[in-house]
């Protein structure tokens, strides 16, 4: 969360803002973060920052998987097993599901 | 200033930049700098205790006879690790974290800058031991092997799954001590294959050397011809 309001701060400031008024993450649902501990860090933190009394909204993006075997795109339910709704088969990637990621800023 | 012109001037700008970007672009560099060297870079990550230093060893001491090898390798503290592989065939170099739980790309890169890597073409990257945070930070290895002991539990990876999905090699080790521990070898490796389908299995005790000429087959295939 450190680095996220350095990188938030460091945006605001190219874009001669000086206070950040909402922050929006795009956090993938297997990307091994949890957002409890994003938004306990975020209120711990944000207080010395510009992002000091900004919202912090949390965007999910659900996990996809696509089956080698049968090509079809399915969303993945079962956590870290991939298994493709048509043919049963276990596939081992994602197509989303793991971003990280400072979508948005509201600055003035 | 009236309220209305303070929420006027707040605008919105799209950002779109991973939260990860400045490691994973150092991790860029470092695989260029791998690749126009010829070199293979492979990132060991496991529980501590799994059996990553020890399985170096044996490998420096035989694989590392016939091909130039090089280890860095990161702990919390002490430089145990890198005096037990100190060989004057392969440079070390110990990167002590402090608190970190997991080495970043920086690292490796400052690490990789310190050392005599000339006709290197094995580079081990041994990780912290720990099968979490380790996960997120690409290095800017070839490849990644995941380490699972037998004196750890047969579900190891459905409980860390991320660190398992994103191997391209699984070692079970210690595999001598598995019936004593009452190990049920079958159902890790199915395990194994469910959480990590990609991942090319290797079955080794480095203590008695089984297993160890396959593991040995698979960095000769790593290792670019010259």
């Amino acid at each position: 969360m450190e680095s996220t309001l350095a990188l938030a701060a460091a945006k605001a400031r190219d874009q001669g803002a000086t206070r950040i008024h909402r922050i929006v993450l795009r956090i993938g649902a297997l990307s091994g973060v949890e957002p409890e501990a994003l938004r306990f860090a975020f209120d711990a933190m944000a207080k010395q920052t510009p992002a000091a009394g900004a919202v912090l909204d949390i965007e999910t993006v659900p996990a996809c998987g696509r089956c080698e075997e049968c090509d079809l795109e399915f969303e993945v339910t079962s956590g870290f097993i991939f298994t493709c709704p048509k043919c049963g088969r276990i596939s081992g990637d994602l197509n989303q599901g793991r971003e990280l990621e400072l979508a948005r800023l509201e600055i003035s | 200033m009236s309220s209305d012109s303070a929420t006027a001037s707040i605008r919105s700008i799209d950002v779109g930049i991973s939260l990860l970007e400045a490691n994973d672009r150092l991790a860029e560099r470092n695989r260029a700098e791998f690749r126009r060297r010829c070199i293979t870079a492979l990132n060991l990550l496991s529980s501590p205790g799994a059996g990553k230093t020890t399985l170096l060893e044996r490998t420096l001491d035989q694989f590392g006879r016939e091909t130039r090898c090089a280890v860095i390798v990161g702990d919390l503290e002490t430089d145990n690790d890198a005096r037990r592989l100190r060989r004057p065939h392969a440079p070390v170099v110990q990167i002590t974290t402090g608190t970190a739980c997991h080495l970043e790309a920086a690292m490796v890169a400052r690490s990789a800058a310190a050392m005599d890597l000339s006709g290197v073409r094995m580079l081990f990257i041994e990780n912290v031991g720990n099968l979490v945070c380790p996960a997120s930070f690409d290095l800017g290895e070839t490849a990644r092997v995941v380490l699972l002991s037998t004196t750890e539990g047969e579900d190891k990876p459905l409980k860390y799954p991320p660190i398992f999905k994103s191997a391209q090699v699984v070692l079970l080790t210690k595999i001598d001590v598995a019936d004593v521990l009452g190990f049920d070898r079958a159902a890790a490796i199915k395990n194994i294959h469910r959480i990590a389908p990609q991942a090319k299995l290797i079955q080794l005790s480095a203590r008695t050397g089984e297993g160890l000429e396959e593991w040995y087959d698979f960095l000769r295939t790593l290792v670019p011809r010259t």
